[in-house]
């Protein structure tokens, strides 16, 4: 199996996350992501830099405003990874739910 | 759909944390984790020996048809009822080496409980390997399914 480390390394960082929740409600311009933080413009747009090229978020042209969006194709990539093991948890305790549902019907 | 089950698991961490929520009373969901009997049915495993305590130990076994596909064992630090565990946890012969895990069991109401698992491995490498376990866990159990229908169909 193959890791997109890159992608990873991109939402190891909590200013890089609140970003893609941001862009994943509504496409964005750069000002207006910028809008939401302390840090300085360049601090902002080197993150949205960082998440472009890791193709986790994608530029958008609307006349003479540039926009962000979440790249779908990015994020799957992501969930892809954990899904297996998350299904895995996921199935042992929807186990774990009937078995003591049923322990729970059989005490009262 | 929401989903029960999440996992947090940043990249260049050795850590993850695995998050449930319950229709169940958190003193079932506790239960569940420290009674043999349960454990061995949630889990799908032989429960050869469960020490519920501070310091105490366990072992679990998994066979298949008679073949023990895996062992696990730790030792449990801390015991809290119905709140919280602190324990080891090693699955034998596998990459991923020995494992810290927090076990927090919480109340929401009298029926929905909510458990958070935050594990601790050595490296994020042997994180990594517990990752890519499902995978090959996928793998054999189609694999003996498939052995099932063929071997019924004889």
């Amino acid at each position: 199996m193959k890791l997109r480390r890159d992608v990873f390394q991109a939402i190891a960082d909590p200013t890089r996350r609140t970003i893609i929740t941001l862009v994943a409600a509504s496409a964005m311009t750069p000002s207006a992501i910028a809008e939401n933080f302390d840090y300085s413009r360049q601090t902002i747009s080197k993150h949205i830099q960082i998440l472009t090229e890791c193709e986790l978020l994608e530029q958008e042209q609307k006349g003479r405003e540039i926009y962000y969006q979440l790249n779908p194709k990015g994020m799957k990539q992501i969930a892809d990874f954990i899904e297996p093991f998350r299904k895995m948890w996921d199935e042992r305790f929807n186990n774990l739910e009937t078995i003591m549902k049923k322990h729970q019907s059989n005490i009262k | 759909m929401e989903q029960k089950t999440n996992i947090n698991a940043l990249e260049g961490k050795q850590d993850l944390t695995i998050m449930r929520e319950f229709d169940l009373p958190v003193e079932l969901v506790y239960k569940a984790y420290t009674e043999a009997e349960f454990i061995a049915q949630w889990m799908g495993t032989n429960v050869l020996k469960l020490e519920n305590r501070n310091h105490g130990s366990y072992e679990f076994e998994t066979s298949h048809e008679g073949n023990v596909m895996f062992k696990a064992n730790g030792t449990i630090h801390k015991l809290i009822p119905n709140q919280e565990m602190v324990r080891t946890f090693e699955m034998e012969n596998t990459p991923i080496g020995v494992q810290l895990e927090f076990l927090n069991f919480e109340k929401v109401t009298e029926d929905k409980s909510k458990l958070t698992i935050q594990i601790i491995y050595r490296s994020e490498k042997h994180r990594a390997e517990q990752l890519k376990q499902p995978f090959a866990y996928g793998l054999n159990m189609a694999h003996n399914k498939l052995e099932e229908i063929l071997s019924n169909q004889q």
